[in-house]
Protein backbone atom coordinates (compact mmCIF):
# COMPACT_ATOMS: atom_id res chain seq x y z
CA UNK A 1 0.00 0.00 0.00
CA UNK A 2 1.29 3.13 -0.97
CA UNK A 3 0.25 7.18 -1.10
CA UNK A 4 2.08 9.39 -3.68
CA UNK A 5 3.44 12.60 -1.91
CA UNK A 6 5.06 14.43 -4.67
CA UNK A 7 4.21 14.08 -8.32
CA UNK A 8 6.03 15.27 -10.94
CA UNK A 9 5.17 18.62 -11.68
CA UNK A 10 5.78 19.59 -7.87
CA UNK A 11 8.82 17.60 -8.14
CA UNK A 12 10.62 19.93 -10.34
CA UNK A 13 9.17 22.83 -8.54
CA UNK A 14 10.96 21.47 -5.15
CA UNK A 15 14.65 21.21 -7.35
CA UNK A 16 13.93 24.58 -9.02
CA UNK A 17 13.41 25.72 -5.25
CA UNK A 18 16.13 24.18 -3.83
CA UNK A 19 18.54 25.40 -6.48
CA UNK A 20 17.59 28.88 -5.82
CA UNK A 21 17.72 29.11 -1.96
CA UNK A 22 21.17 27.64 -2.38
CA UNK A 23 21.78 30.57 -4.71
CA UNK A 24 20.08 33.22 -2.53
CA UNK A 25 22.36 31.80 0.82
CA UNK A 26 25.78 31.74 -1.20
CA UNK A 27 24.89 34.96 -3.21
CA UNK A 28 26.01 33.15 -6.61
CA UNK A 29 27.33 29.67 -7.68
CA UNK A 30 31.12 31.17 -7.96
CA UNK A 31 32.26 29.28 -4.45
CA UNK A 32 29.97 26.24 -4.90
CA UNK A 33 30.78 22.43 -5.20
CA UNK A 34 28.08 19.64 -5.73
CA UNK A 35 28.42 16.37 -4.49
CA UNK A 36 25.50 13.76 -4.54
CA UNK A 37 25.44 10.46 -2.57
CA UNK A 38 25.13 7.15 -4.55
CA UNK A 39 22.36 6.54 -6.28
CA UNK A 40 19.61 8.48 -5.98
CA UNK A 41 21.31 11.59 -4.24
CA UNK A 42 23.48 11.73 -7.02
CA UNK A 43 21.25 12.33 -10.06
CA UNK A 44 19.18 14.64 -7.54
CA UNK A 45 22.87 16.20 -7.48
CA UNK A 46 22.80 16.25 -10.91
CA UNK A 47 19.32 18.12 -11.84
CA UNK A 48 20.10 20.77 -9.01
CA UNK A 49 23.25 21.54 -10.64
CA UNK A 50 21.95 21.60 -13.73
CA UNK A 51 19.27 24.11 -12.57
CA UNK A 52 21.63 26.57 -11.04
CA UNK A 53 23.85 26.52 -14.18
CA UNK A 54 20.94 27.62 -16.39
CA UNK A 55 19.98 30.69 -13.80
CA UNK A 56 23.75 31.53 -12.88
CA UNK A 57 24.84 30.28 -16.77
CA UNK A 58 28.08 28.74 -15.52
CA UNK A 59 28.83 24.95 -15.31
CA UNK A 60 28.93 23.91 -11.98
CA UNK A 61 31.49 21.40 -10.56
CA UNK A 62 29.55 18.03 -9.48
CA UNK A 63 30.69 14.74 -7.99
CA UNK A 64 29.66 11.38 -7.05
CA UNK A 65 29.95 10.15 -3.55
CA UNK A 66 30.43 6.29 -3.23
CA UNK A 67 30.34 6.12 0.98
CA UNK A 68 29.82 1.98 0.95
CA UNK A 69 33.38 2.05 2.99
CA UNK A 70 32.42 3.77 5.12
CA UNK A 71 28.91 2.87 6.21
CA UNK A 72 28.91 1.34 10.16
CA UNK A 73 26.51 -1.14 8.91
CA UNK A 74 28.80 -3.03 6.80
CA UNK A 75 29.39 -5.95 9.18
CA UNK A 76 26.18 -7.64 9.84
CA UNK A 77 24.71 -6.89 7.07
CA UNK A 78 23.58 -10.29 5.28
CA UNK A 79 24.54 -8.90 1.52
CA UNK A 80 26.91 -6.62 1.30
CA UNK A 81 26.18 -3.31 -1.31
CA UNK A 82 28.28 -3.61 -4.42
CA UNK A 83 31.22 -1.06 -3.86
CA UNK A 84 31.09 1.89 -6.71
CA UNK A 85 33.24 4.51 -7.37
CA UNK A 86 33.57 7.21 -6.15
CA UNK A 87 33.91 10.53 -8.44
CA UNK A 88 35.03 13.99 -7.60
CA UNK A 89 37.29 14.89 -10.37
CA UNK A 90 37.46 18.62 -8.96
CA UNK A 91 39.31 19.80 -5.62
CA UNK A 92 36.73 20.04 -2.62
CA UNK A 93 39.29 22.16 -1.03
CA UNK A 94 38.24 25.28 0.10
CA UNK A 95 35.26 24.97 -1.86
CA UNK A 96 31.78 25.41 -0.33
CA UNK A 97 29.97 21.78 -1.09
CA UNK A 98 26.71 21.27 -0.84
CA UNK A 99 26.25 17.33 -0.22
CA UNK A 100 23.09 15.76 -1.65
CA UNK A 101 20.86 13.09 -0.75
CA UNK A 102 17.58 11.35 -1.37
CA UNK A 103 16.04 11.24 2.14
CA UNK A 104 17.58 11.87 5.47
CA UNK A 105 16.52 9.35 7.86
CA UNK A 106 18.48 8.49 10.86
CA UNK A 107 21.39 10.78 9.99
CA UNK A 108 24.14 7.94 9.15
CA UNK A 109 24.40 8.13 5.76
CA UNK A 110 25.63 11.27 5.97
CA UNK A 111 27.92 11.22 8.59
CA UNK A 112 29.75 8.73 6.61
CA UNK A 113 29.25 11.01 3.58
CA UNK A 114 31.13 13.28 5.84
CA UNK A 115 33.83 11.36 6.86
CA UNK A 116 34.18 10.59 3.27
CA UNK A 117 34.42 13.96 2.10
CA UNK A 118 36.89 14.69 4.69
CA UNK A 119 39.23 12.06 3.51
CA UNK A 120 39.22 13.42 -0.28
CA UNK A 121 40.04 17.19 0.82
CA UNK A 122 39.25 19.94 3.61
CA UNK A 123 36.14 22.28 2.09
CA UNK A 124 35.43 25.46 3.08
CA UNK A 125 32.16 24.58 4.31
CA UNK A 126 29.82 21.52 4.11
CA UNK A 127 25.94 22.40 3.49
CA UNK A 128 23.54 19.42 3.55
CA UNK A 129 20.43 19.80 0.88
CA UNK A 130 17.92 16.54 1.03
CA UNK A 131 14.80 16.14 -1.05
CA UNK A 132 13.16 14.42 1.60
CA UNK A 133 13.14 14.96 5.62
CA UNK A 134 11.63 12.39 7.49
CA UNK A 135 12.29 12.39 10.86
CA UNK A 136 13.78 10.11 13.23
CA UNK A 137 17.55 11.14 13.51
CA UNK A 138 20.20 8.44 15.34
CA UNK A 139 22.79 11.18 14.94
CA UNK A 140 22.92 15.27 15.63
CA UNK A 141 22.77 16.03 12.04
CA UNK A 142 20.36 18.79 10.48
CA UNK A 143 19.41 19.77 6.84
CA UNK A 144 20.46 23.15 5.43
CA UNK A 145 18.26 23.14 2.23
CA UNK A 146 14.98 20.60 2.56
CA UNK A 147 12.48 19.72 -0.64
CA UNK A 148 9.62 18.55 1.77
CA UNK A 149 9.48 17.39 5.04
CA UNK A 150 7.25 14.72 5.81
CA UNK A 151 6.85 13.35 9.37
CA UNK A 152 6.59 9.50 9.17
CA UNK A 153 6.28 6.44 11.66
CA UNK A 154 9.21 3.81 11.85
CA UNK A 155 7.25 1.42 9.80
CA UNK A 156 6.94 3.38 6.73
CA UNK A 157 9.28 3.90 4.47
CA UNK A 158 9.77 7.15 1.60
CA UNK A 159 10.79 6.25 -2.03
CA UNK A 160 12.07 8.82 -3.92
CA UNK A 161 11.43 7.65 -7.96
CA UNK A 162 13.74 9.46 -10.43
CA UNK A 163 13.37 9.33 -14.07
CA UNK A 164 17.04 8.29 -14.67
CA UNK A 165 16.16 4.72 -12.45
CA UNK A 166 12.40 4.15 -12.23
CA UNK A 167 11.18 5.75 -15.23
CA UNK A 168 9.46 8.71 -13.59
CA UNK A 169 9.40 11.71 -10.66
CA UNK A 170 7.61 11.16 -7.92
CA UNK A 171 8.20 10.55 -4.07
CA UNK A 172 5.68 7.67 -2.35
CA UNK A 173 4.65 7.07 0.94
CA UNK A 174 4.52 3.27 1.70
CA UNK A 175 2.69 1.41 5.06
CA UNK A 176 5.76 -0.75 5.74
CA UNK A 177 4.88 -4.57 7.15
CA UNK A 178 7.21 -5.17 9.91
CA UNK A 179 7.15 -3.77 13.57
CA UNK B 1 27.10 -8.42 -13.10
CA UNK B 2 24.84 -8.47 -10.09
CA UNK B 3 27.09 -10.46 -7.48
CA UNK B 4 28.41 -8.62 -5.10
CA UNK B 5 29.74 -11.62 -3.25
CA UNK B 6 32.22 -14.30 -3.78
CA UNK B 7 31.50 -17.58 -4.37
CA UNK B 8 34.29 -18.46 -1.16
CA UNK B 9 35.23 -17.30 1.76
CA UNK B 10 39.33 -17.85 1.13
CA UNK B 11 41.41 -16.82 -1.70
CA UNK B 12 43.31 -20.01 -2.77
CA UNK B 13 43.86 -20.40 -6.25
CA UNK B 14 42.11 -19.22 -9.51
CA UNK B 15 41.51 -22.60 -10.74
CA UNK B 16 38.11 -23.58 -11.16
CA UNK B 17 37.63 -19.69 -9.89
CA UNK B 18 33.68 -18.93 -11.82
CA UNK B 19 34.24 -15.56 -14.02
CA UNK B 20 31.77 -13.82 -12.00
CA UNK B 21 34.11 -13.66 -8.83
CA UNK B 22 37.16 -12.86 -11.18
CA UNK B 23 35.03 -9.83 -12.73
CA UNK B 24 33.87 -8.83 -8.97
CA UNK B 25 37.31 -8.41 -7.84
CA UNK B 26 38.28 -6.56 -11.17
CA UNK B 27 35.70 -4.22 -10.49
CA UNK B 28 35.89 -3.83 -7.09
CA UNK B 29 39.55 -3.23 -7.40
CA UNK B 30 38.79 0.02 -9.97
CA UNK B 31 36.96 1.61 -6.64
CA UNK B 32 40.06 1.17 -4.39
CA UNK B 33 42.12 2.06 -7.41
CA UNK B 34 40.71 5.61 -6.70
CA UNK B 35 41.13 5.87 -3.35
CA UNK B 36 45.18 5.27 -4.18
CA UNK B 37 45.04 8.75 -5.99
CA UNK B 38 43.22 10.65 -2.63
CA UNK B 39 45.84 12.68 -0.64
CA UNK B 40 44.36 10.47 2.14
CA UNK B 41 44.89 7.05 1.24
CA UNK B 42 42.44 5.52 3.38
CA UNK B 43 38.92 4.09 4.50
CA UNK B 44 38.11 2.90 7.83
CA UNK B 45 36.23 -0.30 6.09
CA UNK B 46 38.35 -3.03 7.62
CA UNK B 47 37.93 -1.21 11.34
CA UNK B 48 38.60 -3.81 14.31
CA UNK B 49 39.34 -6.45 11.89
CA UNK B 50 43.05 -8.27 12.55
CA UNK B 51 44.62 -9.46 9.58
CA UNK B 52 48.06 -11.99 10.18
CA UNK B 53 50.39 -12.28 7.36
CA UNK B 54 52.22 -15.41 7.52
CA UNK B 55 55.65 -15.31 5.46
CA UNK B 56 57.34 -18.52 5.52
CA UNK B 57 59.27 -17.71 2.68
CA UNK B 58 61.11 -14.25 1.53
CA UNK B 59 58.81 -11.80 -0.18
CA UNK B 60 59.36 -7.68 -0.43
CA UNK B 61 56.51 -6.57 -3.17
CA UNK B 62 54.33 -9.18 -2.19
CA UNK B 63 54.68 -8.71 1.60
CA UNK B 64 54.57 -4.86 1.33
CA UNK B 65 52.08 -4.55 -1.02
CA UNK B 66 49.70 -6.86 1.40
CA UNK B 67 50.46 -4.90 4.09
CA UNK B 68 49.82 -1.33 2.51
CA UNK B 69 46.52 -2.85 1.33
CA UNK B 70 45.00 -3.77 4.54
CA UNK B 71 46.91 -0.55 6.52
CA UNK B 72 44.71 1.37 3.82
CA UNK B 73 41.83 -0.44 4.92
CA UNK B 74 42.43 0.10 8.88
CA UNK B 75 42.92 -3.71 9.81
CA UNK B 76 45.36 -4.33 12.01
CA UNK B 77 48.07 -6.23 11.17
CA UNK B 78 50.61 -8.72 12.71
CA UNK B 79 53.73 -9.60 10.27
CA UNK B 80 55.01 -13.47 11.05
CA UNK B 81 58.23 -14.32 9.17
CA UNK B 82 60.09 -17.33 9.43
CA UNK B 83 63.18 -15.67 10.75
CA UNK B 84 62.67 -14.59 14.34
CA UNK B 85 59.57 -17.26 14.64
CA UNK B 86 59.11 -19.85 16.64
CA UNK B 87 59.52 -22.02 13.44
CA UNK B 88 63.13 -21.77 14.06
CA UNK B 89 61.97 -23.71 17.28
CA UNK B 90 60.73 -26.53 15.70
CA UNK B 91 57.26 -25.71 15.66
CA UNK B 92 54.50 -26.88 13.49
CA UNK B 93 52.50 -25.43 11.04
CA UNK B 94 49.60 -26.84 12.75
CA UNK B 95 50.41 -25.36 15.73
CA UNK B 96 51.83 -22.10 14.61
CA UNK B 97 48.18 -21.81 12.97
CA UNK B 98 46.50 -22.81 16.20
CA UNK B 99 48.00 -20.08 18.39
CA UNK B 100 47.36 -17.30 16.03
CA UNK B 101 43.80 -18.32 15.74
CA UNK B 102 43.74 -18.43 19.26
CA UNK B 103 44.53 -14.63 19.00
CA UNK B 104 41.66 -13.74 16.85
CA UNK B 105 42.67 -13.64 14.34
CA UNK B 106 39.87 -12.74 11.08
CA UNK B 107 42.24 -13.19 8.06
CA UNK B 108 45.57 -14.83 7.36
CA UNK B 109 47.56 -14.01 4.20
CA UNK B 110 49.99 -17.22 3.89
CA UNK B 111 53.16 -17.58 2.18
CA UNK B 112 55.00 -20.87 2.04
CA UNK B 113 56.79 -22.92 -0.17
CA UNK B 114 54.89 -26.09 0.13
CA UNK B 115 51.84 -26.83 -2.40
CA UNK B 116 48.70 -26.76 -0.98
CA UNK B 117 49.44 -24.87 2.75
CA UNK B 118 46.85 -22.32 2.45
CA UNK B 119 44.05 -25.01 1.89
CA UNK B 120 45.34 -27.35 5.24
CA UNK B 121 44.82 -24.09 6.79
CA UNK B 122 41.30 -23.54 5.88
CA UNK B 123 40.71 -27.04 7.31
CA UNK B 124 42.39 -26.40 11.01
CA UNK B 125 41.46 -22.59 11.61
CA UNK B 126 38.31 -20.53 11.12
CA UNK B 127 40.13 -17.30 9.69
CA UNK B 128 39.58 -16.13 6.01
CA UNK B 129 42.75 -18.06 4.35
CA UNK B 130 43.96 -15.77 1.15
CA UNK B 131 47.33 -17.90 -0.51
CA UNK B 132 50.57 -15.26 -1.20
CA UNK B 133 52.11 -17.77 -3.11
CA UNK B 134 52.74 -21.40 -1.99
CA UNK B 135 55.01 -23.84 -3.47
CA UNK B 136 54.90 -24.45 -7.24
CA UNK B 137 51.17 -24.29 -7.24
CA UNK B 138 49.28 -20.71 -7.45
CA UNK B 139 49.73 -17.16 -6.09
CA UNK B 140 46.39 -15.83 -7.03
CA UNK B 141 46.59 -12.00 -6.53
CA UNK B 142 49.31 -11.68 -8.54
CA UNK B 143 47.54 -12.97 -11.91
CA UNK B 144 44.65 -11.07 -10.52
CA UNK B 145 46.49 -7.53 -10.64
CA UNK B 146 48.38 -9.12 -14.04
CA UNK B 147 44.73 -9.64 -15.61
CA UNK B 148 43.36 -6.22 -14.27
CA UNK B 149 46.75 -4.60 -15.41
CA UNK B 150 45.57 -6.09 -18.48
CA UNK B 151 41.46 -4.63 -18.59
CA UNK B 152 43.04 -0.93 -18.02
CA UNK B 153 44.63 -1.13 -21.06
CA UNK B 154 42.93 -3.69 -23.67
CA UNK B 155 39.04 -3.33 -24.11
CA UNK B 156 38.14 -6.89 -24.00
CA UNK B 157 40.65 -9.71 -22.68
CA UNK B 158 38.43 -12.07 -25.23
CA UNK B 159 40.85 -13.50 -27.67
CA UNK B 160 43.90 -11.45 -26.23
CA UNK B 161 46.65 -13.55 -27.12
CA UNK B 162 49.16 -13.59 -24.08
CA UNK B 163 52.53 -15.95 -23.86
CA UNK B 164 53.95 -16.18 -20.84
CA UNK B 165 57.57 -16.72 -21.13
CA UNK B 166 60.48 -18.66 -18.62
CA UNK B 167 60.21 -21.20 -16.40
CA UNK B 168 56.87 -22.55 -16.49
CA UNK B 169 57.48 -25.45 -14.50
CA UNK B 170 58.19 -24.10 -11.50
CA UNK B 171 55.82 -20.89 -11.30
CA UNK B 172 52.69 -20.44 -9.60
CA UNK B 173 52.37 -17.33 -11.24
CA UNK B 174 52.05 -19.04 -14.62
CA UNK B 175 49.58 -21.36 -13.16
CA UNK B 176 47.47 -18.96 -11.62
CA UNK B 177 47.47 -16.78 -14.95
CA UNK B 178 47.08 -19.71 -17.30
CA UNK B 179 43.87 -20.31 -15.26
CA UNK B 180 42.63 -16.81 -15.00
CA UNK B 181 43.25 -15.36 -18.64
CA UNK B 182 41.59 -18.46 -19.51
CA UNK B 183 38.68 -18.19 -17.45
CA UNK B 184 38.51 -14.47 -18.80
CA UNK B 185 38.75 -15.48 -22.84
CA UNK B 186 41.97 -14.92 -23.22
CA UNK B 187 44.27 -17.03 -25.82
CA UNK B 188 46.88 -18.27 -23.76
CA UNK B 189 50.38 -19.80 -24.84
CA UNK B 190 53.67 -20.43 -23.31
CA UNK B 191 57.48 -20.00 -24.40
CA UNK B 192 60.29 -21.63 -22.38
CA UNK B 193 63.02 -24.41 -22.32
CA UNK B 194 61.50 -27.79 -23.29
CA UNK B 195 62.68 -29.00 -19.56
CA UNK B 196 60.82 -26.19 -17.50
CA UNK B 197 57.39 -26.73 -19.56
CA UNK B 198 54.95 -29.00 -18.06
CA UNK B 199 53.76 -31.67 -20.52
CA UNK B 200 50.02 -31.73 -19.04
CA UNK B 201 49.56 -28.27 -20.47
CA UNK B 202 48.66 -29.22 -23.89
CA UNK B 203 45.59 -30.98 -22.36
CA UNK B 204 44.85 -27.18 -21.06
CA UNK B 205 44.21 -26.06 -24.96
CA UNK B 206 47.48 -24.14 -24.56
CA UNK B 207 49.87 -23.90 -27.52
CA UNK B 208 53.62 -24.38 -26.19
CA UNK B 209 57.06 -22.59 -28.07
CA UNK B 210 60.38 -23.48 -27.79
CA UNK B 211 62.19 -20.28 -29.12
CA UNK B 212 61.01 -16.63 -28.60
CA UNK B 213 61.04 -15.59 -32.19
CA UNK B 214 58.46 -17.64 -33.13
CA UNK B 215 55.95 -16.11 -30.08
CA UNK B 216 56.90 -12.45 -31.06
CA UNK B 217 54.98 -12.00 -34.42
CA UNK B 218 52.06 -13.32 -32.66
CA UNK B 219 50.90 -12.19 -29.49
CA UNK B 220 49.72 -8.97 -27.93
CA UNK B 221 50.93 -9.32 -24.54
CA UNK B 222 54.39 -10.87 -23.28
CA UNK B 223 54.03 -11.51 -19.37
CA UNK B 224 57.94 -12.57 -19.02
CA UNK B 225 58.92 -14.62 -15.39
CA UNK B 226 61.41 -14.50 -13.63
CA UNK B 227 64.37 -17.22 -14.19
CA UNK B 228 64.21 -18.47 -10.36
CA UNK B 229 67.45 -18.64 -10.05
CA UNK B 230 67.52 -20.49 -6.84
CA UNK B 231 65.16 -23.30 -8.46
CA UNK B 232 67.71 -23.70 -10.79
CA UNK B 233 69.71 -26.21 -8.87
CA UNK B 234 68.52 -29.06 -11.21
CA UNK B 235 70.04 -28.40 -14.45
CA UNK B 236 66.72 -27.35 -16.68
CA UNK B 237 69.01 -24.75 -19.17
CA UNK B 238 72.57 -24.65 -19.54
CA UNK B 239 73.43 -21.38 -18.45
CA UNK B 240 72.25 -17.79 -17.80
CA UNK B 241 73.81 -16.86 -20.75
CA UNK B 242 72.51 -19.49 -23.32
CA UNK B 243 69.04 -18.48 -21.69
CA UNK B 244 69.11 -14.95 -22.41
CA UNK B 245 69.85 -16.18 -26.40
CA UNK B 246 67.18 -18.12 -26.94
CA UNK B 247 64.26 -16.48 -24.29
CA UNK B 248 65.48 -13.22 -23.54
CA UNK B 249 62.99 -10.07 -24.60
CA UNK B 250 65.13 -7.67 -26.17
CA UNK B 251 64.39 -4.41 -28.08
CA UNK B 252 65.35 -5.70 -31.41
CA UNK B 253 63.46 -8.61 -31.41
CA UNK B 254 60.34 -6.64 -30.20
CA UNK B 255 60.34 -4.49 -33.37
CA UNK B 256 60.06 -7.48 -35.64
CA UNK B 257 56.52 -7.57 -34.36
CA UNK B 258 53.69 -5.40 -36.46
CA UNK B 259 52.36 -3.64 -33.44
CA UNK B 260 53.92 -2.82 -30.15
CA UNK B 261 53.77 -6.31 -27.96
CA UNK B 262 52.75 -5.16 -24.11
CA UNK B 263 55.28 -6.31 -21.31
CA UNK B 264 54.39 -7.47 -17.93
CA UNK B 265 56.68 -8.86 -15.38
CA UNK B 266 56.04 -9.82 -11.92
CA UNK B 267 59.52 -8.92 -10.31
CA UNK B 268 62.13 -9.08 -9.19
CA UNK B 269 63.52 -8.90 -12.88
CA UNK B 270 66.79 -9.95 -13.35
CA UNK B 271 67.90 -7.59 -16.01
CA UNK B 272 69.17 -8.96 -19.26
CA UNK B 273 68.37 -12.04 -18.00
CA UNK B 274 64.59 -12.66 -18.95
CA UNK B 275 63.97 -9.13 -20.01
CA UNK B 276 66.47 -6.46 -21.63
CA UNK B 277 66.88 -2.83 -19.20
CA UNK B 278 65.63 -1.12 -23.09
CA UNK B 279 62.27 -3.17 -22.71
CA UNK B 280 61.58 -3.59 -18.53
CA UNK B 281 61.93 0.27 -18.65
CA UNK B 282 60.43 1.04 -22.35
CA UNK B 283 56.93 2.71 -23.05
CA UNK B 284 54.94 -0.62 -23.64
CA UNK B 285 56.05 -2.27 -20.33
CA UNK B 286 53.70 -1.79 -17.37
CA UNK B 287 54.93 -3.37 -14.90
CA UNK B 288 55.58 0.05 -12.50
CA UNK B 289 51.60 -0.17 -13.12
CA UNK B 290 51.15 -3.88 -12.14
CA UNK B 291 53.18 -2.94 -8.55
CA UNK B 292 50.43 0.02 -8.19
CA UNK B 293 47.75 -1.76 -9.58
CA UNK B 294 48.81 -4.88 -6.79
CA UNK B 295 47.54 -3.16 -4.00
CA UNK B 296 44.03 -2.08 -5.61
CA UNK B 297 43.88 -5.52 -6.49
CA UNK B 298 44.89 -6.44 -2.67
CA UNK B 299 42.64 -4.21 -1.07
CA UNK B 300 39.43 -5.91 -3.08
CA UNK B 301 40.31 -9.49 -1.94
CA UNK B 302 40.51 -7.82 1.01
CA UNK B 303 37.36 -6.04 1.46
CA UNK B 304 35.55 -8.81 -0.67
CA UNK B 305 36.51 -11.47 1.75
CA UNK B 306 37.11 -9.75 5.11
CA UNK B 307 33.20 -7.86 5.61
CA UNK B 308 31.06 -10.18 6.63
Amino acid sequence: MSTQIIDTKTFSRTIKRLAHEILEYHHGAETLGIVGIRTRGDFLARRIAQQISEIEKITMPIGTLDITLYRDDLRGKLSQPQLKTTDILYNITDKNIILVDDVLFTGRTVRSALNALMDIGRPATIQLAVFIDRGHRQLPIKADFVGKNIPTSLAQEVQVLMKEVDGEDAVLLKEGEKL
Amino acid sequence: MNATKLSSRHLLGLQGMPKEDIQLILETAKSFKEILNRPIKKVPTLQGKTIANLFFENSTRTRISFELAERRLSADVVNFSVTGSSVGKGETLKDTARNIEAMKIDTVVIRHSAAGTPQFLTKIIQANIINAGDGCHEHPTQALLDIYTLQEKFPSLKNLRVCIVGDILHSRVARSNIFGLQTMGAKVSVCGPATLIPRELEKLGIEIFHHIDDVIPNVDVLNVLRIQLERQSGGFFPSVREYHTFFGVTKERLEKAHTPITILHPGPINRDVELSADVADGSHSLILEQVTNGVAVRMAVLYLLGVE
